[in-house]
């Protein structure tokens, strides 16, 4: 039997376009912004899509996201994975990450997998506990800070290999079990043109919160439990002394302000 | 009771990790301000020495034997057994670090206790409430948020280097408390430890950081970058660029996916400053950048842009730091 997994995909503000910003509700304006797939997530896709070359496997998206980002999504699907799941409900916006994790786990309750991936963090929110979070609430064990991931189906394991400060432990769980990767992951695949052709044909499937058996008395953004109260522009740092000039001018300079701030 | 909770990390020789003792300066210095009691957690196969490290932070502290957490992965391990001595009855706050161990442990407590969470904090202060300050959009912004009246665990995970560590006056009590029952989260197995080369001087809390990028070149430039490391008594550095080409082991990434790091002295070489390393070290006090380029965007971020060569620079650099120290 072929390995399902899924692996989730977030839809933030291009960190590269460098346009985010909030709304006068100190929400994330997501029309100021054009949006892509979170790129630690796009790492976890690449190996879900190694495994699915390698040995076989069904790879699924799954997001919590407002309906257009449906076409963010289509990019995963030109990579390479098979489906989406998206679920996506007026009441989710404003949702915390407690919610998050609620609603996700609800999705994931409805599907049958093996392996469900999650990205390191995410750009927008940098939080990172998603993946923990959901482990705990399926009671499914948690293989984060993935360098490497080898499943072994006939086994029912999977193998991490998970950064430590001195290197890797290699970490073993029953599946189904909860991922969190990494960049060592490797750099993620282009869509190939036919990829991007045949994304069109894949399944996106849409799923309100009573599609996986919640309500927005449960989770949603009028439960959410944080609040963003205020904000502030960082000071700005004063202007850059340009040094230019041969190298050893250019040494003694630098030499000078280590000795001016005592770092030296 | 309300009280406050700080789950601490040790170090692979059993010690205190640097971000908990920060993260217990900062339990303490919030117990005061908000008039509750503060309490370190240290869950360990042998947490003794980092329990006791951790009281000349704490006025108390949970020392936890936890025998599998000696081939087992941490996080659900930890979470478990501090979610058993946490005592939720009333208002709680937890504090976590922001790093991989210290989101393990916050995701699977948010999981296990339903609270609520605010993460990657930059400051966390107490007026009539936990204030958290968040560096969001790349650095563009900081956004200062808080929990809703009437939550009940709140979990905030904060950056290491966001507090700068102070021992107590008085050193607090440990109380060793043998963890009871079975687990009910499966902890993943550790089945092997693999040493990975080169991983030298950490730089999570180097006091100088001296990083190389794509201008480095290879593995040769960064053995320029090591000596001026070497010289100013510092750690390397790098960008994702220079970490994918192979230069340089990941452990050493600066910026969005690697580590946000503050030192003292950022020295940046051949490092242009894209948005995606800025993230990472922007709060540096003092960030000094050799770039050929006058118009590279890390010039908007540091103190000094030394327009040049890095290797002529470097070397010369290298000459009188040399010469200074005799």
């Amino acid at each position: 039997m072929a390995l399902r997994i899924v692996v989730l995909t977030k839809p933030v503000p291009d960190p590269a376009a460098a346009a985010e910003k909030l709304g006068s509700d100190n929400r994330l304006d997501r029309a100021a912004s054009p949006a892509v797939i979170n790129g630690n997530d796009e790492y976890t896709l690449e190996a879900a899509l190694q495994i699915a070359d390698a040995q076989g496997a069904e790879v699924t998206l799954l997001a919590m996201a407002p309906p257009g980002a449906v076409e963010t999504m289509r990019k995963g699907l030109a990579m390479g994975a098979h489906r989406g799941v998206l679920v996506t409900d007026p009441a989710l916006a404003g949702s915390d990450v407690a919610s998050t994790i609620k609603v996700l786990a609800a999705a994931l309750r409805q599907m049958e997998f093996d392996l469900v991936f999650a990205g390191f963090d995410t750009s927008d929110g940098v939080g990172g506990i998603v993946g923990a979070g959901l482990a705990a609430a399926l009671q499914l064990p948690l293989l984060s800070s993935a360098a490497r991931i080898e499943p072994n189906v006939e086994a029912g394991m999977v193998r991490v290999r998970r950064i430590s400060p001195t290197g890797f432990d290699v970490l073993e769980a029953r599946l189904p079990a909860i991922v969190v990767g990494t960049q060592l992951l490797g750099a993620p695949r282009y869509p190939s043109l036919k990829g991007i052709m045949g994304a069109r044909q894949k399944e996106i499937v849409q799923q309100s919160l009573a599609d996986i058996g919640l309500s927005g008395g449960e989770v949603g953004g009028a439960q959410a439990r944080t609040l963003v109260t205020g904000r502030r522009t960082p000071p700005a740092r004063s202007a850059a002394t340009i040094v230019k000039g041969p190298p050893d001018e250019a040494a003694r300079a630098i030499v000078a302000l280590l000795v001016e701030r005592r770092l030296i | 009771m309300a009280g406050i909770w700080v789950v601490a990390e040790t170090n692979p020789d059993g010690s205190l990790a640097r971000s908990s003792s920060e993260l217990g300066t900062l339990g303490r210095t919030l117990a005061e301000a908000s008039g509750v009691a503060a309490t370190g957690i240290v869950v360990a196969a042998d947490p003794d020495a980092a329990a006791a490290e951790l009281a000349t932070y704490l006025p108390a502290v949970i020392a936890i034997p936890e025998p599998a957490a000696a081939d087992h992965a941490w996080g659900q391990l930890a979470a478990e057994r501090a979610a058993a001595v946490i005592d939720a009855s009333g208002p709680t706050l937890i504090l976590a670090s922001a790093g991989p161990d210290g989101r393990d442990v916050a995701g699977s407590l948010l999981a296990l206790l339903d609270g609520a969470a605010l993460v990657n904090a930059t400051a966390v202060a107490w007026s009539d409430g936990e204030s958290v300050e968040m560096s969001v959009f790349g650095g563009k912004l900081i956004t200062i948020s808080g929990f809703v009246d009437g939550t009940g665990v709140r979990i905030i995970t904060v950056r290491p280097n966001a507090v700068n560590p102070e021992p107590a006056q008085q050193p607090g009590g440990v109380e060793r408390r043998a963890p009871s029952g079975s687990t009910t989260l499966p902890a993943a197995a550790i089945v092997d430890r693999l040493e990975s080369e080169g991983a030298a001087v950490s730089i999570d809390d180097a006091r100088v950081i001296v990083a190389g990028g794509r201008g480095t070149g290879g593995e040769q430039g960064f053995e320029l970058v090591e000596e001026i490391a070497g010289l100013l008594g510092g750690a390397v550095g790098a960008t994702r660029a220079a970490v994918d080409s192979g230069w340089i082991p990941y452990a050493q990434q600066i910026g969005q996916t690697g580590k946000i790091v503050k030192p003292r002295l950022y020295l940046a070489m051949g490092i242009s400053g894209a948005i995606q390393h800025k993230v990472g070290m922007q709060t540096s006090e003092t960030i000094i950048a050799v770039n050929r380029d006058p118009d590279a965007p890390i010039a908007e971020f540091a103190d000094m842009l030394v327009v040049g060569d890095l290797f002529e620079v470097g070397r010369a650099l290298v000459t009188e730091l040399k010469a200074r120290k005799g």
